[in-house]
């Protein structure tokens, strides 16, 4: 074993390089803590909560608490899961999210966690949003539907595009992402080719015409769960069941 | 309740077809059968929410709409988005794999009905007890046809799993093609069923040929009446279930149109409403509504193909015409033998594709001119099925039109439970009796209650007695 800092995580211990996250962390030792706003190569962003752990017996998301030496995390625990769970199932009740018509069903990172955490069915009542869909660009359709408001885009297009073109307005229930035209995504210079669209981990953002192209069974989450093989106790639904 | 005059009669839920329905039988002053009417009470309202989707999502949206054969929603919309996308000149491997795929479903969807719906009527009769008068009656006094009927299904099943991806609520069929071929692992896979499932089709032709041949005078007079009949034909005027022109015929056969394109259904065929259902009710216009009503499925595409091209099934569609005179038959019960026909014919077809080098190739998708509407028709298991599309510049759906053939077959099974409820209605009650009965009639045509209405739930049917004065003296239900 190398020598250098480290931390514990669920009881294995790992190490650290200064500057990193708990995410980043464990990532580099190929422990997967679950997570959606967070993508490598972004800005950590902390909003979606997904990754909460308990870093010293506090919660914290794990993408933006920096790990530090000798620190006990806690997150592949029943209580840690249990939240996340309650996490996902708020993310599915507050849009509309319907997997079987959605190209990005088998690829989609919200319903690959669904399956990781055994959600067959959300406890909570759905809210059946009405929100619309901006298909006014050529080539990219912005399905308001399946947005999780996680940033992806925002932090892509800023970051990586050098674009801004999206960002939030509203608050609380009523936010929502918008485009730096102020109306439609047609007039401002989104391009097909920019990487926001391959940030977003639902069909919130999606090339247009490209449907159903890849089939079923050659997805990115049809044959291993998201982060991998997880517990067996989490993983009653077969891909069988996948809508 | 009991009430002066006339009554009406309501059987509801109507079991043993897919989806929610009611009868209502209506009776006149002097206590004898007015009319009856066959409602369907689910709405689904499917050609409305669709609208302000993108168009390439219809094929995998729209095939929700059922359970029981998604494959043929899947498969239309596919064929009226290829249009929009001016992919409809399809490779012959795409063309291949989504025709192999609709003769999976056909085969699996007859198999279901004939099986698991239809057979309990058949082998104990209309009348025998209720308590055992279905699947697992039949799986305890015919074992070895129960698991006949469960494996030829899951053939089918498997078939569409090869071709859709999935057994149910697949994603093959894209704009303009496919999104897989067939692997030889696959192919070799099917094949290794393929004589056994042969056999058992030819069997099963067999035990519904028997029994209509066994009962033809009661038959004839059970709920039938001559019709006209419309269904696809190929260009030589052969069966076919998955493309061809629109062909009507009257109840002698004589043509009424022939190879009509389906992006002009609307100029032949419309669909009237009335106000005591969700379903409509389409009429040739040629013929007006009052004369126009059609037969839709096995019974009309068995009689009014020129041929079946391929050589068992044709046999016995030779047989079949010879009995009915080389007319289409009016029998309505004859639905079960024109079913099996094709089930048989579906496993022919499905030898054949199985053997084309064809499925796989790996040129899968075309794409042209871009169009604003697609239009496309399909024979399903139950019947013709029309998909109609609209999109904007955006790429979203803008009008959505859907014809059903459960929607088709709503005249002719109001028809049927007419004619049934003047047979066997006898005083102010509804007996058991007069319930098996209207049921059987109305599960001659499979019909598919959840696609008809594009309506959601399980399937139960009422029936309801109404007097003249509108009334309801009695009601039965099951379910």
């Amino acid at each position: 074993m190398s020598e250098g800092p480290r931390f514990t995580l669920d009881g294995r211990e790992i190490p650290l390089v200064p500057g990193q996250t708990v995410i980043e962390a464990a990532d580099a030792a190929g422990i997967y803590i679950p997570r959606l706003c967070h993508k490598p190569g972004l800005e950590p962003f902390g909003s979606c909560r997904v990754c909460t752990v308990k870093a010293n017996g506090r919660s914290v998301a794990a993408c933006t608490y920096p790990a530090s030496p000798g620190m006990i995390v806690e997150s592949d625990t029943e209580e840690v899961n249990a939240h996340r769970k309650l996490l996902l199932e708020m993310l599915f009740v507050e849009g509309n999210h319907f997997c079987m018509s959605c190209e990005k069903s088998g690829n989609c990172e919200l319903q690959a966690l669904g399956y990781r955490f055994a959600i067959s069915a959300p406890q909570l009542e759905f809210q059946f949003p009405v929100r619309d869909v901006d298909a006014s660009h050529p080539d990219i359709l912005i399905d308001h539907n399946r947005c999780i408001l996680c940033a992806r885009c925002v932090r892509a297009s800023r970051d990586l595009d050098k674009k801004e073109v999206f960002g939030f307005v509203g608050r609380g229930p009523h936010k929502r992402i918008a485009v730096s035209s102020g109306t439609r995504l047609r007039d401002t210079d989104a391009d097909v080719t920019d990487q926001a669209i391959d940030a977003c981990p639902v069909g919130a953002l999606l090339r247009k015409r490209v449907g159903f192209a890849v089939p079923v069974g050659r997805r990115l989450y049809d044959k291993v769960p998201i982060g991998g093989v997880p517990p067996a106790p989490e993983v009653p639904v077969s891909e069988e069941k996948r809508a | 309740m009991q009430a002066s005059g006339g009554k009406t009669i309501t059987i509801e839920p109507v079991t043993r077809v897919e989806g929610h329905g009611k009868v209502t039988i209506l009776m006149d002053e002097s206590g004898h059968v007015a009319r009856a009417r066959f409602h369907v009470v689910e709405f689904r309202g499917f050609e409305r929410f669709i609208q302000g989707r993108p168009y390439w999502e219809m094929p995998v949206a729209v095939q929700r709409l059922c359970g029981i054969c998604p494959v043929s929603h899947h498969l239309c919309a596919a064929k009226a988005v290829d249009r929009i996308v001016g992919g409809e000149n399809l490779t012959p491997t795409a063309e291949k794999m989504r025709r192999l795929m609709h003769y999976g479903q056909t085969y699996q969807s007859h198999a279901l009905h004939f099986f698991h719906l239809a057979s309990p009527d058949l082998l104990f009769g209309f009348g025998s007890d209720v308590a055992s008068r279905h699947v697992l009656g039949v799986a305890a006094m015919h074992p070895e046809l129960a698991r006949q009927g469960i494996l030829m299904r899951k053939y089918g099943q498997e078939i569409i799993k090869a071709t859709a991806g999935k057994k149910v609520h697949g994603t093959g069929a894209i704009p303009g093609g496919i999104n897989k071929n067939l692997s030889l692992a696959e192919r070799d896979e099917l094949l290794a069923d393929l004589d056994q499932n042969r056999a058992w089709s030819l069997a099963a032709v067999k035990i519904a040929r028997d029994y209509t041949l066994a009962h033809i005078d009661t038959l004839a007079g059970f709920g039938s009446f001559p019709s006209n009949h419309v269904c696809l034909v190929r260009q030589d005027g052969a069966m076919d279930l998955y493309d061809g022109g629109l062909r009507a015929v009257d109840a002698e056969g004589q043509v009424i149109f022939d190879h009509v394109a389906p992006e002009t259904y609307l100029d032949h065929i419309a669909e009237d409403v009335r106000p005591w259902s969700y379903m409509k009710f389409p009429f040739l216009k040629a013929l007006g509504p009052e004369n126009g009503w059609y037969r839709v499925g096995p019974l009309s595409r068995v009689s009014a193909c020129d041929f079946i091209d391929t050589p068992l099934a044709e046999a016995e569609r030779k047989v079949f015409k010879e009995v009915s005179g080389g007319k289409p038959s009016p029998v309505t019960m004859a639905y079960h033998w024109a079913r099996m026909i094709e089930l048989l014919h579906s496993v022919e077809k499905i030898d054949e594709l199985l053997h084309d080098p064809d499925l796989q190739g790996e040129d899968l998708v075309v794409k042209g001119t871009r169009r604003s509407e697609g239009i496309a028709i399909v024979e399903a298991p139950r019947g013709t099925l029309f998909h109609h599309y609209r999109v904007n510049d955006d790429d979203q759906v803008v009008m959505a039109n859907l014809i059903v053939s459960t929607t088709s077959n709503n005249e002719p099974m109001n028809r049927a439970v007419e004619s049934v409820a003047r047979q066997y209605l006898d005083g102010q009650t509804i007996t058991e009796g007069l319930l098996n009965h209207i049921e059987v009639a109305i599960r001659a045509y499979d019909p598919c209650l959840s696609c008809a209405t594009h309506a959601l739930g399980q399937m139960p049917l009422a029936v309801e007695l109404v007097d003249a004065s509108g009334a309801v003296i009695d009601r039965r239900t099951r379910g």
